[in-house]
């Protein structure tokens, strides 16, 4: 399948910018696609360390996609095929056992997932199945507190995950994955079952946990990829149409398109 | 108009009273079985019915010690061979297996189900008594196992895939291997159901008589060994039940009515443990 790709709109700024900044991935000439489709063609793009990049883009964009081959949780489904290359470290992805390749990339998914075990356990689980040698309980409070829930559920550890409010549950999510200390964190839409205050914490945590690690996430929430992230990617139809620094991409897009969709023209 | 209105009522209210009649009728089929075996049964059972070996014929009293001990070594049998390979089987179709596998697997396991449980009998008696020149408690656990898995196995694949696949993606995201996904969060989040399958599979074999009929075969003594025939309780309520003498025919019901109150006594025990741990929210 052969497709025109039109130049990537990087400004002159954008490239100064990522240029003194240290990477912790890239992506290049990256194409996938399931059984014969195509869905994503020829993305190019770092990740900054200890930053935020959002991906943006209409539904079906393939923004999902491209977030799920950072872990290469693309892997689990059928037919699924990636051509490219993926650096984390300078390393390609691709080469590195699967399961000590997630432990560095870890995930938080759309609807809050934690486990049917307790809070601590759902915690703990990362730790335990890769045989730290941490003292567990110190460790799950760590994460807990990173994930802005210590307060919450100290003197209820044992309870049931589910228990929790939704927003409770999402960050218990973040905490359970923040656990085994990943490189980089990855977000899939993390706050799109959730209402507007839960958002909100959700949101400053991400700010906050900047620090500790890198930072990827998928919202369709223009505002929220405003709010939150130094950098954001648009997607259009499986092509990356503009990767810029985010204030920058919200008051001077380089692309007509990308003018359309964050203006509401469509999308 | 009004007529109209009158005769939906009409509709919905019968139809609304067939519905609790028929809930009833089920109910009370237990019930009344129940009570029958009581009655019947009820005046037989004593401590001798526990510990004595059957009376020779003519001679009152005696108990059926060997058959439920016999009924006991062959569903212990039966557990071992049918509940791993269930088990087991399901995991492999329900987290491995491509679709047509999967479907040919599943379409095998329906129809050895729907086998007649006596040709289950004499397949065991091929396979096992015949080579080893026995009836034997070997034989007839044999045959109850081959009956416990396609239970299992279709009963436990339904509980593993209703297992919402966000637990399968949070869990490998964590870097865990596919096997840890399964060993850890997967069976764990279904071991309710899968301990309601395995129980009701247990339940089932425990009351078959015609796969028992050319294996285990019968036993009025104590069992000299897992190579030797042996005593099994609807064995000897089939033969009690049709021999011609009234004492007989009392320790049949009595027998019966030993063997429902262990299924009784398993699904209570079933459901207590069911009642602890933390289930998986229906969403």
């Amino acid at each position: 399948m052969s497709v025109n790709i039109p130049p990537i709109a990087t400004s002159a700024a954008a490239k100064e910018t990522s240029a003194a900044l240290a990477m912790r991935m890239s992506i290049s000439k990256v194409n996938f696609f399931y059984g014969a489709k195509q869905v994503l063609f020829d993305i190019n793009m770092g990740i900054a360390t200890n930053k935020v990049t959002s991906l943006i883009g209409p539904s079906g964009c393939g923004k999902s996609t491209l977030l799920r081959t950072l872990n290469r949780m693309h892997e689990t489904v059928r037919g699924a095929r990636l051509e490219g290359e993926i650096l984390l470290d300078g390393q390609n992805i691709l080469r590195q056992d699967v399961t000590a390749h997630r432990r560095r990339v870890g995930m938080v998914f759309q609807r809050p997932n934690p486990f049917p075990k307790s809070i601590f356990d759902n915690v703990a689980y990362g730790l335990r199945i890769n045989g730290s040698k941490l003292p567990i309980s110190e460790a799950v409070e760590k994460s807990l507190r990173h994930a802005a829930l210590w307060d919450e559920v100290k003197d209820h550890l044992h309870k049931s995950a589910y228990e929790l409010s939704g927003g409770q549950q999402q960050r218990l999510c973040i905490a359970r994955a923040l656990a085994v200390e990943p490189e980089v964190l990855l977000l899939d839409e993390p706050c799109s079952a959730l209402d507007p205050i839960s958002t909100a914490k959700i949101e400053e945590l991400l700010v906050q946990l900047k620090d500790l690690c890198t930072i990827v996430t998928v919202t369709h929430n223009m505002q929220q990829a405003a709010r939150i992230s130094d950098f954001t990617a648009f997607l259009l139809i499986g092509q990356l149409i503009e990767f810029s620094p985010t204030p920058q991409l919200f008051t001077t897009p380089g692309d007509p398109r990308t003018e359309a969709y964050i203006t509401g023209r469509f999308g | 108009m009004n007529a109209r209105l009158r005769w939906r009522k009409f509709v919905s209210g019968f139809m609304l009273a067939m519905t609790g009649v028929c809930a009833l009728v089920s109910v009370s089929v237990l019930f009344l079985i129940l009570g029958y075996l009581v009655y019947h049964g009820g005046t037989s059972i004593s401590w001798n019915f526990f510990t004595k070996l059957p009376a020779p014929v003519g001679e009152t009293g005696g108990g059926m010690a060997n058959a439920i001990i016999g009924s006991g070594k062959l569903l212990l049998l039966a557990a071992l061979i049918g509940v791993p390979v269930g088990f087991f089987g399901a995991i492999y179709l329900a987290e491995f297996s491509g679709s047509t596998t999967a479907f040919v697997v599943r379409y095998a396991a329906d129809l050895l189900n729907g086998v007649p449980s006596i040709v289950i009998g004499i397949f065991a008696y091929s396979l096992v008594v015949l080579p080893f020149k026995h009836f034997s408690t070997l034989s007839g656990g044999f045959a109850l196992g081959l009956m416990m898995i396609p239970i299992t196995l279709r009963s436990t694949e339904e509980f593993l895939r209703s297992v919402p696949n966000a637990l399968r993606e949070a869990s490998m995201a964590l870097g865990a291997s596919k096997w840890k996904t399964i060993s850890s969060v997967i069976v764990p989040a279904a071991y309710r159901g899968i301990l309601t399958a395995v129980l009701l599979a247990f339940a089932r074999v425990a009351g078959e008589t015609a796969p028992l009929l050319f294996t285990a075969f019968g036993n009025r003594f104590w069992s000299q060994g897992w190579n030797q025939p042996t005593a099994a309780l609807p064995e000897m309520i089939y033969r009690y039940a049709i021999s011609p003498y009234d004492d007989w025919h009392r320790q049949a019901w009595a027998a019966g009515l030993v063997l429902l109150g262990l299924i009784l006594i398993i699904n209570i025990v079933a459901r207590a443990i069911l009642s602890r741990g933390i289930a998986v929210p229906r969403t």
